[in-house]
């Protein structure tokens, strides 16, 4: 294959080419953080509750059950559209409280289901959370997941 | 072994075994839970488990590196090790930090991203050992004979330490977190580790089948060319649903699939040179290993990456068991093998006796690898399943999963199968050495003289 081509030649296509494509894509990240700052995401309801409820989400390590858009783990439901399956766009005081109300219900302990640990949220934790999951939800991702099922 | 100090790889080699079976046990506890839903759950949560179970293959497969890339660069370089008592304890750090990050685990210390769970101080140890052996591996390499071989390697392992540095950097802003979480996670497996598994797979070759080194070496600069092409830009199959710009959609596409390209050229470039090579070597194990390497990583990464890249699938089946298939095979395929393979080249070397346990070791290469694919099939038809119940049907979670527990038990019996094939490998590696000859010798060495 590739007689034609010297080593050298290859060393150097290697070389440039990779430079080029890696400036090209740390330009399109530069775009799209900027687009995610100023455009798909609610830069201003971000609010230090909501930044309280991603160190909530991190320090319990919800991801190792959960996805969240999708990324994750597999075991238990999608969490980024969360919000929505409570109905939170239509009644979000209905839904803050069903999230609040399932995670105080833990451990459910019925045999032959999937088991969710109980956590010891104080009120504010609670709140901060599921602040932050109500500001996942509010991400404008191209529509996804197709269903609020998740 | 042509120099002492290649033997500095055996404690690498033996501390990422140790880990890689305490990974396999974490695993099977993570895929009985699946089965049986209140299995430890008071205990161990299944969280726990999981962590545990990706971050010691991570931790692992960089101890595993470590040891290859020692064992590699005295015979590259044409001289010893800068200094092999750094080595050991650069091993030591690291495998502190490693253990200290497990054991955190099982009490609830730790950090929240996926994969990147290690508490801050442990991150910051694992950095200062890596950039200790990037030291000591540089340092042979600039004082002594530089191949494409090794320069690869160490441009391969300089930048994954590179971007090993957004680990470090959390945004409270939830997309942007994502968007550079990739550029550890992607830019590792489908970026930069590919120079590392390019370089050894070309170093093995280069070893086993005597085929001249300007021809290996050329085939390395295409092929991780084709690597860094399409995997810098291949990252867009990431950020087609976290809230990044739509043209994610078409560019992400198109050079993920591109992504095969490498992985195919691999398959090529093992083959064609085990059929070039004149050299009949006696390790007929590490051989299988070579070629196996590259094919699994071919269908692990390529074929199952490609099935779930394109945006108009992903939107499907993004974040379900699809995924996580597609996760075991191309790790397997393309990190563990390499791994499992460079260490069956390498222990008769470092203890200095012919080959040995080669039938044993190509039993646990036959078992191991064939378990892996039937947990990826099994886990990729509960994921179309899924799919199409979840997300083309919308039907609840929670209601889906009961549909899958059989695929989940099959899964579970092929972790048992894994389990009992990597029990071998071990005792092939490390249990007392007999000289044993494959039954018909030299069907696998082909070459200018064998058919
Ligand atoms: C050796 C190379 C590779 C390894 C080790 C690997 C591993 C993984 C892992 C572990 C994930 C899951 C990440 C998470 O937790 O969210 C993943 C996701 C993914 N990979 Fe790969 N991969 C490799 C190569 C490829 C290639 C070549 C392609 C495309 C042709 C590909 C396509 C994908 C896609 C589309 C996803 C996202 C799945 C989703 O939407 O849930 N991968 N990969
Ligand atoms: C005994 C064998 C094994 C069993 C039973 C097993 C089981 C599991 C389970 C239950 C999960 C969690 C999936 C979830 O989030 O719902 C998992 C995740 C994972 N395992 Fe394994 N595993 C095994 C071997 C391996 C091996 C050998 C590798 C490396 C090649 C590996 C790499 C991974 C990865 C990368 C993930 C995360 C997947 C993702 O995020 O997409 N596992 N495994
Ligand atoms: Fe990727």
């Amino acid at each position: 294959m590739a007689d034609g081509l010297t080593k050298s030649a290859a060393r150097n296509i290697f070389y440039g080419g990779s430079l080029f494509f890696f400036l090209l894509f740390a330009a399109l990240t530069a775009h799209s953080h900027w687009y995610m700052v100023n455009v798909s995401t609610d830069s201003e309801g971000l609010t230090d509750s909501v930044k309280h409820g991603k160190e909530v989400w991190e320090k319990n390590m919800c991801i190792n059950c959960h996805s969240i858009m999708g990324e994750g783990a597999y075991f238990a439901p999608e969490l980024g559209n969360v919000w929505e399956r409570y109905g939170g766009h239509e009644n979000p005081e209905a839904a803050r409280s069903g999230i609040n109300a399932w995670i105080r219900a833990q451990p459910l302990g019925i045999e032959g289901r999937r088991q969710m640990p109980a956590y010891d949220f104080s009120e504010e934790d609670m709140n901060s959370l599921i602040d932050f999951l109500e500001w996942t939800d509010g991400i404008d991702n191209q529509d996804w997941p197709p269903h609020p099922a998740g | 072994m042509k120099y002492e100090t290649q033997k500095v790889a055996l404690p690498f080699f033996m501390v990422a075994m140790a880990l890689f079976t305490l990974q396999i046990v974490f695993g099977l506890l993570a895929a009985t839970v699946y089965a049986w839903p209140n299995f430890m759950a008071e205990v161990m949560p299944f969280h726990i488990m999981r962590v545990s179970h990706t971050n010691l293959l991570i931790v692992w497969l960089l101890i595993g590196f470590m040891g290859c890339t020692y064992y590699l660069m005295p015979e590259e370089a044409e001289r010893e090790i800068h200094s092999p008592n750094l080595a050991y304890i650069q091993l030591a750090i690291f495998a502190f930090a490693g253990v200290a990050a497990l054991v955190g685990y099982q009490f609830g210390i730790h950090e929240g991203r996926e994969f990147l769970e290690q508490p801050f101080w442990v991150k910051i140890l694992i950095t200062i050992s890596f950039l200790m052996f990037l030291f000591n591996t540089s340092m042979t390499l600039l004082k002594g004979r530089k191949t494409a071989i090794n320069l690869v390697l160490m441009l391969g392992l300089w930048l994954a330490a590179v971007f090993w540095l957004f680990a470090f950097y959390n945004p409270t802003n939830l997309a942007v977190d994502k968007l550079y979480w990739w550029w550890v996670v992607h830019l590792w497996v489908e970026g930069v580790w590919e120079l590392i598994m390019a370089s050894l797979l070309g170093y093995l070759l280069i070893k086993m089948t005597g085929v001249d080194r300007e021809v290996i070496e050329k085939w390395l600069y295409i092929i991780v060319g084709l690597a860094l092409f399409s995997g810098l830009l291949g990252t867009g199959h990431h950020y087609y649903w976290i809230g990044a710009p739509g043209y994610w959609q078409p560019i992400g596409s198109i050079f993920s699939t591109l992504e095969v390209a490498p992985f195919f050229a691999m398959v090529v470039f093992a083959f064609t040179m085990f059929w070039k090579g004149s050299r009949n070597h006696p390790n007929k194990a590490a051989m299988l290993w070579a070629l196996g390497c590259p094919t699994i990583a071919f269908f692990g990464a390529g074929v199952w990456g490609f099935m779930h890249t394109l945006s108009f699938v992903n939107y499907y089946s993004h974040g379900t068991q699809v995924t996580a298939a597609h996760g075991h095979l191309a790790f397997y395929g393309a990190y563990v093998m390499l791994i499992l393979g460079v260490i069956t080249y390498a222990m008769p070397q470092i203890r200095r006796v012919q080959p040995y346990n080669q039938v044993l070791n190509m039993w646990g290469f036959w078992i191991v690898t064939s378990a892996m694919c039937f947990m990826t099939f099994t886990l990729t038809f509960a994921g179309v399943v899924q799919t199409h119940l979840q997300r083309v049907l919308g039907m609840n979670y929670m209601e889906v999963q009961d549909q899958l527990g059989l695929f989940y038990i099959m899964r579970l019996g092929a972790g048992v199968a894994v389990a009992v094939g990597a029990i071998m490998l071990l005792y092939s590696f490390f249990g007392p050495a007999r000289e044993q000859v494959p039954a018909g010798g030299t069907q696998i060495t082909a070459g200018a003289g064998s058919a």
